[in-house]
């Protein structure tokens, strides 16, 4: 991102102040209005839409000096989308950064939600790509404005109701649709239906951001976060047969990794910052050595 | 029909199209279990007056009211969007004479029947699909269908499917705009006698738009002729069409009965 070196100089975190307000004015009317889904003027940002610049500009409007930043694309800090995120906000807001969960005070991720707990005073910042969890089957947005409006959402089980039909059992693994505070439906962005549980009254206050959608949501600290689900098919997350290969963790999300061309594989934490935590406090898995 | 009290009530209807009219000056009332059919040439308006009466158009002038299930007589322009739209999901129905209109045509045919209950709040897998299964068969659709989307069936389906997905919720009024439309001479027969069986057994008020007057012949008790958007004779089915007051509507039943 060779970009960043011309825009070094620029405003703290990139964007003006005046684009900030109008960021954070559309956070407090979603964290004001739990799930549901406030516009924004969505602005060209120096990477491209695939790349988070939803979750880069909400990031951007509330990060601070004072603030410590972790990024994670699939639970990993070492991506390329990751590390270049990163990057990004040391040159334009020269802040701190950590991998540890802990230490952050904000979190930037694609596709997962870290396994550590989070605590309050923690903001964890989602990257969305598609805000919408009605629009796979009602295009029309005026349509899907009005089934928010009205709390129609019986067509969110015609979803679930599919898949049953189809697999026997709720299919859906990621982006499965949530209830927040008893009320808006909202699309948890693509993380593993595993990491649901986790938004239920999470301490952390959680922020969403679509940039190419112009969209941005919140879960504040403490608020309810219900999966959706059948009686007879209850909402259950996924259960991994063994534990991570490298830290015998057996309570979190697993990454299968191709291990040769002999089809050797392995099943390892996708969060590498909890992994490597359980490594040096001792843990070891199967096919671990000792940190 | 020996309720003593109609179940919708329509005062002065009028829609226009920018200058031109769509319908003019429309009343009458609807008893419960009554079935109507507007019928008229092509252009002569039943299509607006349907669609005015059902909300799904606003109208310019005039008055819908219909009879709540607490008796109660309320105006559609008195109510919330959300109230309307619950009412048009629940105790309302509406068949569209192309089904792809008022199918989803890409989920299966179980989750079109069981949209509306799921709407409304059912939440138990196996008793929506039980439910649904029950409602292909009372339409004539082999059960071993309800996994297949719309798509993979015939016209008459189809049909018989979108009439599946508006009675699941029990509705006490359904809306039918030229529901045989489309449709061979010999699968329209097969809709009419299964349309007929339906409405007697569940005792619906229908307000049924067709062109056809042996379909109005056929299925309802009591008929409005339309012409230039306004209504210009109205009465019992089989005395409109043995004994026509209107030269109009004269004309109109020679010409179908010439057919
Ligand atoms: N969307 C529209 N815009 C303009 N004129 C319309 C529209 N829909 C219908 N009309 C006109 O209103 C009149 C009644 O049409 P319609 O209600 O569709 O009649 P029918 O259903 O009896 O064929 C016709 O003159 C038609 O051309
Ligand atoms: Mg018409």
């Amino acid at each position: 991102m060779s970009a960043i070196e011309g825009i070094a100089r620029t405003n703290f975190a990139y964007l003006d102040e005046q684009t900030k307000r109008m960021i954070r004015r559309a956070i407090l009317k979603a964290i004001a209005i739990p799930g549901y889904q406030v516009p924004f003027a969505s602005r060209e940002m120096p990477m491209p839409y695939g790349w988070g610049t939803g979750g880069v500009q909400v990031t951007a409007a509330i990060i601070g000096p004072e603030d410590r930043l972790k990024v994670i694309d699939q639970g990993a800090d070492d991506t390329t989308n990751a590390v270049s995120i990163r990057a990004f906000f040391e040159k334009v807001a020269n802040v701190a950064v950590t991998t540890h969960t802990r230490d952050a005070t904000i979190i930037q991720t694609r596709h997962r939600i870290p396994e550590a707990p989070l605590s309050e005073g923690q903001v964890l910042v989602y990257q969305v790509p598609i805000p919408e969890p009605l629009r796979f089957l009602e295009p029309r947005e005026t349509e899907t404005r009005m089934m928010h409006a009205l709390e129609e959402y019986g067509l969110m089980h015609v979803k679930l109701y599919e898949d049953i039909a189809r697999n026997g059992h709720i299919a859906t693994t990621y982006a499965y649709p949530v209830q927040v505070a008893g009320r808006y439906v909202m699309d948890p962005s693509p993380i593993p239906k595993f990491d649901n549980p986790k938004m239920d009254r999470s301490p952390a206050l959680q922020l969403f951001g679509a940039g190419r959608e112009k969209r941005i949501y919140a879960v504040p600290p403490f608020t309810e976060v219900k999966s959706l689900d059948f009686e007879d098919h209850p909402f259950t997350i996924q259960r991994f047969d063994k534990p991570c290969a490298l830290c015998g963790s057996t309570h979190s999300y697993l990454d299968e990794v191709v291990l040769d061309d002999r089809g050797g594989r392995m099943f390892v934490c996708s969060d590498t910052d909890f992994c490597e935590e359980r490594r040096e406090a001792g843990h070891v898995g199967p096919l671990g050595v000792p940190a | 029909m020996t309720a003593e009290q109609p179940l919708l009530k329509v005062s002065n209807l009028s829609r226009f199209y920018g200058g031109r009219i769509g319908c003019l000056d429309v009343s009458f009332d609807l008893w419960p279990g009554e079935v109507l059919a507007i019928v008229g040439e092509s252009g002569s308006g039943k299509t607006t007056l349907l669609n005015c009466v059902s909300s799904r158009l606003q109208a310019q002038a005039g008055r819908v009211e219909y009879r709540m299930r607490d008796g109660r007589l309320r105006a559609l322009s008195d109510m919330g969007e959300a109230e309307r739209r619950f009412l048009m999901r629940t105790d309302w129905g509406f068949v569209h004479q192309n089904p792809a209109d008022g199918l989803r045509m890409t989920v299966s045919a179980g989750a079109n029947v069981g949209e509306r209950l799921m709407a409304v709040g059912a939440r138990h897998y196996g008793h929506i699909r039980e439910t649904a299964v029950d409602w292909l068969q009372r339409v004539e659709i082999n059960t071993d269908r309800v996994d297949d989307p719309p798509r993979a069936f015939s016209g008459g389906m189809r049909q018989r499917l979108q009439i599946a997905r508006n009675l699941v919720t029990a509705p006490r009024l359904v809306f039918m705009d030229e529901p045989t439309g489309g449709l061979d001479v010999s699968v329209q027969a097969r809709l009419l006698d299964l349309l007929r069986g339906l409405v007697s057994d569940l005792g619906l008020a229908v307000i049924l738009v067709t062109h056809d007057l042996a379909v109005a012949r056929l299925l309802s008790h009591r008929m409005m002729v339309m012409k230039d958007g306004r209504v210009i004779e109205a009465g019992l089915t089989d005395r409109v069409l043995d004994d026509p007051r209107e030269p109009y509507t004269q004309l109109l039943v020679s010409s179908i009965l010439q057919v």
